[in-house]
């Protein structure tokens, strides 16, 4: 009997798992994406806003490397904010609020459209490996799949459980049932399981609420794209709304807590600290008199408002009778309860940097399988699964992208190096160089790679070295610029800025708190002057330039730790280094680096345990 | 323990074995090494301009030019030097005393104190070493480690670690409070005002400040004071000092100019190792010599910590002053040694009685008889320790403790300036977390964890 075989199989069709396939067979290969529900591809399992703070730029990192979701993510948005905009430009963060079915039927459209990406719906029961290869899959149907890399990217279905109240129901996702055998191959594989858990909040008809009582918050009057190929972002925007809860809402919760499988002990799995359920939050901060709910809307054409900030599991009719006390909410009709989902996930220590497993060659975990939560963070690292097992078939260097040039290559790197206990979400504070991976320079940083991988096309590229081109450019007139005090001091009055006294470098003014280049450059002066006109014109190279100038002194200090970084990145650890054999090292060291098998010292000197004397003989004997 | 990634900067460390011997080296090596030297170096010209692997004469100062030592020092240009980088080592005279001085006078000219076996492992990464010696050079590192690491737990007392974890406490929940700012800007949490950071961060620069300040104190109880005894022929400089050491070492007669050489004698106060020194009393048979005997006082009095000027009380008593040693008391003032008048022989004239006077400043005593010198031993402490030291006070007593404290300090101050120029959160962080990063050298590990988990556990944040 013929077996049906492809290059790449993706188990599961998330976030992760279309960035996974897609980018897989763009590189080449063919693809085989496996979900059990062809309807679910791409769906939003919980809030339905792409991007936030950090996440932001995970998206448009993933955008600048070719993948799918910041262009989705434009498609179906029904509102756009940038957030922290009062800070500095480092902490910049695009936010939208998206469509949910729209978001699903996109990322399918676009997954369809793709060519040697096939689809097929069946639950994979069963891994297969030779010596410590990849050979193929067996699904719930009897089929045999072979293959010569697979991404399991399975999101909260691993032997999902489902908790509302006591009440409990297998399944990864409302109304859907668990993967179930798939943690059980892989544990005969020889890998480790353990148990995580969130959780999502009630979602109710937007026509029961009294928005006379609510907050509203309108999208930016001009909203950005994620994609950096999105143009601009015409369509009109919808509003969310905030509530509070109150006193009466945390005694009515209280009563529910004797049912709560939370505190009842029902649920093992540890739950995200960033995002705790409406009753942890009351028990934890028990003097706090109100929290913060976001009324979000589903979509433009449905009546589906996602409550965010009511995250709980308490049984039905308690979330019901809290949620009613919430002004706005008196008369709300509940479409459907929150719960709390448990599921499997395997501790990240077990994979290398590019997400492929130490244990089985040819296999890579991607998504909430390794311990991480959101969108972004899955999409981020499915790309770089899909990327890395394309590259293992058709050969190449493998995409292992460092924490000085992406917030991937910081998640990554944490969930490798560190671990994690609970879903690991990004934060910018997770970033050392965070200064550097802005928002506005991910093209700048990234789309080299994309085009390299021929996820980014030659157009495209093209004019992002354009763009770095015009920044050179007018880089160097702002640094050679020397301005008379005529020339701008009605301007820095008008911004209430000390006017010059005497000529003063371009450059430096552009240090000043308020001054903006792009209003200086409107100045006569300047248009009168020789600038670089093509590249003034630019409104991104213009930015550019202008954070660059301004926040140099700390641009140029996070630069120089990054050559001390990279130095310690670029000495390799050989695959297969037998730690025991260095007999200087402490015991607690030769286990933790066992474990995690560290491919350079620099990411060796992350990994807890492991000390600076232990990293220099680490690095003596690596040398000799 | 996250790797402080540094194999760029300049180290020092001393290259001979501690104690007291003849001659000590300190070695610096790094890309900086000329420039720290040379803030440390003055001679016939400047270090970063000499040729490789040449030799010179000078003096040592600190930072406020205050002498230290005679030096020679020896230039390596890279790559030809131990290292492979760019080496000046320092030879001084010796002794621990004047070693660890001068070597935390380099510190402060802007190198990093080694860290153990760290010049034999930049050899090795430099490929100065053979292939054969990795196992010897890592077992090498280790074992130094180890004991640095001992030693350096050893002298974190109690109370100490609990005040820099106090420090370290306050700056994780002020790191805490502005990447609340910055990654949870949407939730309904207060946020803090510019103000309460600016004072909070300053109270934390201030017990730094303290901190490091008692680390004098723990030198004087570490390394001992200098006294520097000046004053005429015949004012009674012997007779004092075996007063003071309680029996007859150094060799006194009535005649003027007996102690011909420099004597230096020790005894302990209270627990701090003093040590006299006796400028040579030169015969005085004329003008000329006892200028020179003045000269050579001043001279020695830059090498001490304190100078004590004994003169017969009939100078005070007859003249009101000692002219010929106006100047010393300038220059003690100038380069940062105390100055302490002992009017000697009062048992001559029995009006006058032992006592203090001018805040410490002043000692009326009797060599001869004794009287007085009780005053002048604990009033010797005093000036040494400050009088608020007592048994329970908190003293940094380690030079890599104080490294790393320094460090902090400086970030924090770094910190302080973005944040008074009103920029960004993100901005002040960088500074922050490099500032509880060099204290996390010294109580352990500091990671983004430790930000993030404060600001779980204090606010209630998630959508």
């Amino acid at each position: 009997m013929n077996t049906i075989s492809y290059d790449v199989i993706v188990v599961g069709a998330g976030h992760a798992g279309i960035e996974a396939a897609l980018a897989a067979s763009r590189m080449g290969c063919s693809v085989l994406l496996m979900t059990m529900d062809i309807a679910a591809i791409g769906r939003m399992s919980c809030n339905p806003a792409i991007g936030g703070t950090a996440k932001g730029n995970l998206v448009r990192e993933i955008d600048a490397l070719g993948g799918e979701m910041a262009k989705i993510a434009d498609v179906t948005g029904i509102q756009f904010r940038m957030l922290n905009k009062s800070k500095g430009p480092a902490v910049w963060s695009p936010r939208a609020q998206n469509d949910r079915e729209g978001y699903s039927a996109e990322a399918r459209r676009r997954v369809e459209a793709q060519e040697s990406l096939h689809i097929m719906q069946d639950m994979v029961t069963e891994v297969l490996a030779t010596d410590g290869h990849i050979s193929g899959v067996d699904t719930g149907t009897g089929t045999r799949i072979a293959c010569k890399a697979l991404v399991v990217s399975s999101g909260t279905f691993l032997n999902g459980v489902m908790h509302t109240g006591l009440k409990k129901s297998i399944g990864g996702r409302f109304n859907e049932p668990p993967a179930v055998g798939l943690t059980a191959s892989l544990e005969k594989l020889g890998f480790v399981s353990a148990r995580l858990k969130t959780g999502t909040p009630p979602r109710v008809d937007r026509r029961s609420i009294d928005f006379s009582k609510v907050e509203e918050q309108p999208g930016d009057p001009d909203p950005q794209p994620f994609s950096f190929q999105t143009k601009e972002v015409t369509r009109n925007q919808v509003s969310c709304f905030l509530t509070y809860t109150n006193k009466d809402t945390h005694a009515l919760l209280r009563t529910g807590f004797d049912e709560s499988p939370m505190f009842t002990g029902l649920i093992k799995g540890i739950g995200p600290r960033y995002c705790p359920s409406i009753e942890d939050k009351i028990v934890r901060f028990a003097d706090k008199e109100r929290h913060q709910i976001f009324l979000e809307p589903e979509g433009r054409d449905t009546d589906v408002i996602y409550v965010n900030g009511f995250s709980t599991s308490l049984p039905a009719n308690v979330q019901y009778e809290a949620m009613k006390t919430v002004p706005g909410l008196e008369n709300v009709e509940m479409l459907r309860p929150g719960y709390a989902v448990e599921y499997d996930f395997f501790p990240p220590h077990q994979v290398k940097l590019t997400l492929e497993t130490h244990l089985v060659k040819g296999l890579f975990f991607a998504g909430q399988i390794n311990g991480t939560s959101g969108y972004e963070e899955a999409a981020g690292q499915g790309l770089v699964a899909g990327i890395n097992a394309a590259i293992g078939v058709r050969g190449g260097d493998p995409l292992v992208l460092k924490r000085s040039e992406a917030y991937i290559g910081v998640l990554i790197d944490d969930l490798v190096n560190k671990g994690t206990s609970e879903p690991y979400r990004m934060f910018t504070s997770r970033a050392e160089y965070r200064l550097m991976l802005r928002q506005d320079n991910a093209d700048r940083r990234l789309m080299e790679y994309g085009y390299r991988f021929g996820l980014i096309p030659a157009d495209v590229h093209g004019s992002m070295r354009k763009k770095e081109e015009r920044i050179r450019t007018l880089s160097e007139y702002v640094s050679r610029k020397s301005v008379p005090p005529s020339a701008v001091n009605s301007y820095l009055e008008s911004i209430g800025s000390t006017p010059l006294n005497e000529n003063e470098k371009l450059s430096q003014l552009l240090k000043r708190q308020d001054v903006r280049l792009s209003e200086l450059l409107r100045l006569e002066f300047f248009t009168t002057d020789s600038l670089p006109l093509d590249a003034a014109n630019q409104k991104d190279v213009v930015e550019q330039v202008e954070i660059e100038t301004k926040y140099e002194g700390y641009i140029v200090r996070q630069q120089e730790e990054i050559e001390r970084f990279d130095k310690y990145e670029a000495m390799e650890i050989p695959e297969g280094f037998d730690f025991q054999r260095v007999k200087s090292l402490s015991t607690e060291a030769v286990e933790k680096l066992t474990k995690v098998a560290p491919s350079s010292i620099g990411q060796a000197s992350r990994i807890s345990g492991v000390s600076p004397a232990d990293i220099s003989v680490l690095m003596v004997y690596l040398h000799g | 323990m996250y790797l402080r990634l540094k194999d760029n900067d300049t180290i020092a460390a001393i290259a001979t074995p501690l104690g007291e011997g003849g001659i000590s080296v300190i070695r610096i090596s790094g890309a900086a090494a000329f420039d720290v030297a040379d803030r440390v170096f003055v001679g016939k010209g400047s270090l970063s301009e000499s040729p490789s692997h040449s030799a010179h004469f000078g003096r040592a100062v600190d930072a406020s030019g205050k002498y230290v030592d005679e030096v020679v020092a020896v230039t390596f240009r890279a790559p030809n030097s131990y290292t492979c980088e760019n080496v000046v080592e320092l030879s001084c005279h010796g002794g621990y005393l004047v070693t660890q001085k001068l070597l935390q006078v380099i510190l402060d000219a802007g190198a990093r104190a080694a860290e153990p076996g760290e010049f034999t492992k930049r050899a090795f990464l430099n490929g100065r070493l053979d292939l054969s010696q990795a196992e010897a050079v890592a077992d090498l590192i280790h074992s130094q480690s180890e004991a640095a690491y001992r030693s350096s737990m050893r002298q974190l007392s109690g109370d100490l670690s609990r005040e820099i974890k106090a420090i370290r406490d306050e700056l994780l929940n002020l790191a805490s409070l502005l990447e609340l700012e910055l990654d949870f800007s949407e939730e309904d949490v207060v946020f803090a005002n510019r103000i309460a950071l600016d004072d909070r961060m300053s109270d934390a620069v201030a017990a730094l400040e303290k901190l490091l300040l008692t680390y004098e104190v723990g030198r004087v109880y570490r390394e001992g004071v200098r006294v520097t005894i000046a004053g005429k022929p015949n004012a009674g400089k012997s007779s004092l000092l075996n007063s003071i050491l309680g029996e007859g070492r150094a060799i006194v007669s009535d005649k003027p100019g007996t102690t011909r050489d420099t004597i230096t004698e020790s005894i302990s106060i209270g627990g701090v190792l003093f040590r006299f020194t006796d400028t040579a009393g030169l015969r005085e048979t004329a003008d000329e010599i006892e200028r020179e005997g003045v000269e050579r006082a001043e001279k020695e009095a830059e090498k001490g910590d304190v100078v004590l000027l004994v003169a017969d009380y009939g100078e005070k008593y007859y003249n009101g002053t000692i002219a010929e040693y106006a100047r010393l008391s300038d220059i003690c003032a100038k380069v940062g040694v105390k100055f302490v008048r002992v009017w000697n022989k009062i048992d001559l004239y029995p009006a006058e009685a032992p006592r203090i006077a001018a805040e410490g400043r002043e000692f009326y005593v009797s060599a001869l008889k004794g009287d007085g010198i009780d005053f002048l031993k604990n009033g010797l402490k005093e000036l040494a320790l400050g009088k608020e030291v007592n048994e329970s006070t908190v003293v940094v007593t380690n030079s890599r403790h104080r490294d790393a404290l320094a460090r902090s300090k400086r970030s924090l101050g770094l910190a302080l300036d973005t944040l008074r120029s009103r920029k960004s959160g993100e901005f002040v962080a960088l500074d922050l977390r490099a500032g509880l990063n060099a204290l996390g050298e010294i109580t352990g590990e500091i990671t983004t964890d430790d930000v993030l988990n404060n600001i779980f556990s204090k606010f209630c944040i998630g959508k």
